[in-house]
């Protein structure tokens, strides 16, 4: 239950450029092969938020799709899963995408 | 517990055992983390429509773990400054990360301290201590992995020497200590072969981020079905370069070759 930890570490990133004002909004951009579980992030985000300037914020999650390059075809692909394995067989893959963890913007009133 | 999430930050405690030490030093940090457990704010006025227009929209793009990252940067600008080699040492509970560095201990050429991560209990650091090493065991109460500020705590507890090794033995758990930069130079994770050799798939993320796997209790390879092959090649599915190392941390088999990639 790391989602416990990022929470607060959300909210602690937002404070620190917010200050006091009221956020009503934090939208995330979460990667798809960051490890973190959306519904367990927002189930902790409420009980972070409680008691700061975030309070009853609403949490909006974007997707981030994971994509790779293959240094052996050179072609870009869509990960489907955690396997860094291209389509042409070869393992030596680099990822593009996917790992993101980033707070994009917030509403402040 | 934490009062603002339940996380368990701030039962965090820190206890250094010494070799040379008859007593433990017990003593308790207070909250080294910045929880910024706001104040209610009395907003003096209605939340109407007026308000909703008035809002607007603050671009941050900043990473949600940016805090951790820089306090894990500060960390490992420490050990390179000073010469030291940290590890992160990672694996489920009981797969013998501590046997492993007892092992370690005696046998090492380099000096070795550790930094010893469970939810309770000094266990683990007395074991540190009678193999001849100082600890700092770091007890998280609830929490579920170690982070860049426990680690920071603890290293000005331990005080290792220039040019030594600083093992991180994390809490043992295979999910939430892969996300966590701590500031060290390599991860490693240790699986043992009655765990079964399906953790690679079942755990992705954390043998995703192992710069090695080291395969325990070979020993009891004879009475377990475990393929270490299957355990390389699904391991390398996630992580091309990962090296594999298999021992027995109880009877010393092949700890060579551990003991020299650790030098």
């Amino acid at each position: 239950m790391h989602e416990l930890a990022l929470a607060e570490s959300v909210v602690s990133a937002v404070l620190e450029r917010t200050g006091g004002q009221h956020v009503s909004v934090v939208r995330l951009r979460v990667g798809r092969m960051a490890g973190v579980v959306p519904d367990a992030l927002t189930f902790c985000f409420e009980l972070a938020a409680a008691g700061t300037p975030l309070a009853g914020a609403a949490l909006e999650i974007e997707d981030e799709a994971g994509r790779a390059h293959c240094r052996t075809c050179g072609s870009d692909f869509a990960m489907a899963d955690q396997f860094l394995l291209c389509d042409c067989g070869s393992a030596d893959v680099e990822l593009l995408s996917g790992r993101e963890l980033t707070v994009a913007s917030v509403e402040v009133a | 517990m934490c009062a603002t999430c339940g996380c368990g930050e701030s039962d965090v405690r820190l206890t250094t055992v010494d070799p040379a030490d008859e007593h433990d030093q017990s003593h308790s940090h207070g909250h080294g983390h910045d929880h910024s457990h706001g104040h209610a704010h009395g907003h003096g006025h209605e939340h109407d429509a007026d308000e909703q227009l008035r809002t607007h929209t603050l671009d941050l793009e900043v990473a949600v773990l940016a805090k951790n990252d820089r306090l894990a940067a500060t960390n490992r600008a420490w050990f390179e400054a000073h010469g030291v080699t940290a590890l992160n040492l990672m694996s489920s509970p009981g797969a013998g990360k501590t046997t492993l560095l007892e092992r370690t201990i005696t046998s090492s050429s380099r000096a070795v301290s550790v930094i010893e991560g469970d939810q309770e209990t000094l266990f683990d650091a007395e074991r540190i201590r009678a193999a001849g090493a100082r600890a700092v065991q770091v007890n998280t109460g609830a929490g579920c992995h170690l982070d860049a500020a426990m680690v920071a705590r603890a290293m000005a507890d331990l005080r290792p020497a220039d040019g030594s090794i600083v093992v991180v033995e994390n809490v043992g758990n295979l999910v939430c200590p892969a996300m966590f930069d701590l500031g060290e130079q390599r991860k490693v994770v240790v699986i043992s072969v009655t765990e079964g050799d399906d953790k690679p798939l079942k755990y992705p993320h954390m043998f995703a981020a192992a710069d090695l796997v080291v395969v325990n209790k070979t020993d009891l390879l004879p009475y377990v079905d475990f393929d270490p092959e299957r355990l390389t090649r699904d391991a390398r599915r996630l992580n091309p370069d990962v090296r594999v190392i298999a021992v027995s941390a109880k009877t010393g088999e092949n700890l060579d070759e551990w003991l020299t990639w650790l030098s």
